[in-house]
């Protein structure tokens, strides 16, 4: 038994990564997550509409904070501001009761709103009673009608499975495809792949293009079991969907491709993809709501394309929303891909050529003229031109 | 008469001039000047870390040389088996072919027809379903060979093509590699079997990096200096350091005598050995050498 635990230590000595990966990275991820693991919510974005908008500031205190008030509008826009995700919360003033409209599909603040507005209700009453001895508020103080949209009965499964849509992908773009071109690598036959007249964008959309195809038919299957049997809405457009779930595979799928270049084996390239997925289930605002999240450790979230695609994801199913209101996902979600995507071709091309400078792109079974002059000392290949032996 | 260079000419070759490959300090191979002929089968032979895997992956273009020229056909019509099979364990035998006919551009019809005949001749036919993970080392050799050679290329490119392979296996193994060469190919191949490298047309012979001898089988044991005789025992003192066992006795090399009494004919395993020796014993005057 000593004998293995000392062959053991020594492995584990030498893979520098896995013992990081055991030491370093429970203090990181526990910090990390331990900031971010709040479903507090300290701050409600509200809007106010209608003649008596501009007195809603003053009547609502923490942690409502009004963003915009607009005494020339009503509640079509109120309801737009929410739809766009804008507010969590509008105030509605008019004729009659003010309307209280909550986005349920930010489930938590939903909460958050209701359980305020439920105790300022019953402070008023008391209050009420403790000045006329009757329980009912007085009438100067209306209350509101309030009134949850896109989510009324404050489902967790609905706010959940738009999400966990994107969690498929991460899964399934970043992990298995990182396993699948490492495998190569440990097999031997990239270096087989590189000697092919191939190209590597050949070799990198080709590699990619399977799981790409698996992943968006997985998207479709968790998108359509959410529906049918978890009764999650689908009100917006399936074309705005698709094109966020397009960007949001390249990146995870680039992703994927990077870890397995810089990985040498499996067990590597599993490691690394879980330090990319994890983060991204814990800070996208999948479970914990982005506000709710320490703001330095917040900035992370704002790397992660899970919560882009979730924004996208929730906005479109849950709010209808349309493409122009969730510009800034997708703006974000396409740069992240860009970057991701350009790093990975570029790694994987250095992967597949390490002979590029020199390897032959000419058209099929005809040579290339001979490159570099002979007897250089400077490394040269002459491809598709053979030499002669001398005369004789 | 074709023109010089052109590519098919009588005359034309492949190989590496003056080639130089350096892994951070180490020097993987030092002015490597190496020949590959159409129609040729040439073995690189050495010992561990002599550098032939180096110069076949110059050679197939999968690592570009730290300094020198390297003259290859373009990757269509280069055929390349790397020391592994380089064949997809998860997909079948006819799979893995399809898979290089389509990359090499070979026409369907025709990679059907080549495979079929090449799998035939090497007894391979009958498991054209089979994953190749689930073959036998030697098989998945010669798949590997099949799929490197299944679009003619004119190099033909093959790292330990028999090694751990069993004997029938090597002779199958040997009339897929003369078969490319008869079609054309130069084909090079690294092994650690001297007596395969006898069969070959030419022969190089790599130690650290360096070609000490280059030439046909032939040309290198005439080649090899000084004179050979067996005994029963390793000589005592100074001679001991050109002996090594060999079939049970010991071959002592005598680098000075040009004729010696009961000197036998060396074979090509006896002058690589010697070429070896000879050059350890320059580099290290004062060190005892045991084989």
């Amino acid at each position: 038994m000593w004998a293995m635990i000392v062959k053991e230590f020594r492995q584990l000595r030498r893979d520098r990564r896995t013992l990081a990966m055991m030491i370093v990275m429970p203090v990181v991820l526990l910090i990390v997550f331990g900031y971010a693991a709040s479903f507090d919510v300290t701050t409600i974005p509200t809007v106010a509409a209608g003649p008596e908008a501009g007195q809603v500031t003053h009547l609502v205190g923490e942690p409502f904070h009004v963003v915009a008030t607009e005494p020339s509008q009503g509640r079509a826009w109120a309801e737009q501001q929410l739809r766009d995700g804008n507010a969590a919360v509008a105030v509605v003033t008019g004729s009659g009761r003010p309307q209280v409209l909550i986005d349920g599909s930010q489930l938590f603040t939903a909460k958050a709103a209701i359980a305020e507005l439920s105790a300022a209700a019953a402070k008023a009453a008391v209050k009420g009673a403790a000045a006329g001895g009757q329980a009912s508020p007085p009438a100067s103080q209306p209350q509101p009608v309030v009134t949850v949209l896109y989510n009324p009965d404050l489902n967790t499964s609905d706010i959940m499975i738009p999400g966990l849509a994107g969690v498929v992908l991460v899964f399934v773009g970043t992990i298995i495809t990182s396993l699948g071109v490492v495998r190569e690598r440990q097999s031997g036959t990239l270096e087989q792949l590189a000697v092919m007249p191939l190209k590597p964008r050949d070799v990198f959309l080709g590699k990619i293009g399977p799981y790409f195809a698996v992943a968006a038919l997985d998207l479709a299957i968790v998108v359509s079991v959410g529906v049918g049997l978890f009764g999650v809405p689908f009100r917006g457009s399936l074309a705005v969907f698709a094109l966020g779930a397009v960007l949001f595979l390249f990146v995870t799928l680039g992703l994927g491709v990077l870890i397995s270049s810089v990985s040498e084996n499996q067990g590597q390239a599993i490691q690394l993809s879980l330090m990319v997925t994890l983060p991204q289930i814990l800070l996208s605002g999948l479970i914990f709501p982005l506000a709710s999240i320490a703001v330095g450790v917040r900035w992370i979230s704002y790397l992660l394309p899970l919560t882009y695609f979730n924004e996208i994801a929730r906005g479109v199913m849950l709010r209808a929303e349309p493409l122009a209101p969730l510009w800034q996902p997708f703006v974000l979600l396409a740069l992240l891909g860009a970057v991701v995507f350009t790093l990975a071709s570029l790694r994987f091309r250095a992967d597949l050529a390490p002979a590029a400078p020199r390897r032959g792109a000419g058209s099929p079974r005809r040579p290339e003229s001979a490159r570099g002059a002979p007897g250089t000392t400077s490394a040269t290949s002459a491809v598709g031109t053979p030499g002669t032996r001398s005369a004789g | 008469m074709t023109a010089p260079g052109a590519p098919g000419s009588a005359g034309a070759w492949w190989g590496t001039e003056d080639v130089c490959v350096r892994f951070g300090d180490t020097l993987a191979l030092n002015d490597v000047w190496f020949r590959a002929e159409p129609g040729r089968v040439s073995a690189v032979v050495g010992g561990d870390g002599a550098g032939r895997t180096t110069l076949l992956r110059c050679l197939a273009g999968a690592l570009a040389p730290t300094s020198g020229r390297v003259r290859r056909p373009i990757p269509l019509e280069t055929g390349y088996l790397s020391a592994g099979s380089g064949v997809y364990p998860d997909l079948s035998v006819t799979e893995n072919l399809a898979f290089r006919a389509t990359a090499y551009r070979v026409p369907a019809q025709q990679a059907r027809e080549r495979g079929a005949e090449l799998l035939a001749r090497a007894g391979l036919d009958r498991v054209g379903d089979r994953l190749a993970g689930q073959l036998s080392g030697g098989m998945r050799q010669k798949l590997g060979v099949i799929a490197a050679m299944l679009h003619h290329p004119d190099l033909l490119v093959l790292d330990e093509p028999t090694t751990g392979v069993d004997p029938v296996s090597r002779a199958d193994l040997w009339w897929l590699i003369a078969r490319a060469a008869a079609g054309g190919a130069a084909v090079v191949l690294a092994t650690s079997y001297l007596d395969e490298a006898e069969r070959a047309h030419d022969v190089l012979v790599l130690d650290a990096g360096t070609v000490l001898a280059t030439g046909t089988a032939d040309q290198i044991v005439a080649a090899m200096p000084g004179t050979l005789t067996v005994a029963s025992a390793r000589p005592a003192g100074e001679a001991g350091r050109g002996a090594w066992r060999r079939e049970g006795r010991w071959r002592v090399w005598n680098p000075t005598a040009a004729d010696t009494a009961g000197a036998i004919a060396p074979d090509l395993q006896d002058a690589v050995t010697v070429a070896i020796l000879a050059r350890e014993l320059a580099l290290v005057p004062a060190a005892g050498a045991s084989r």
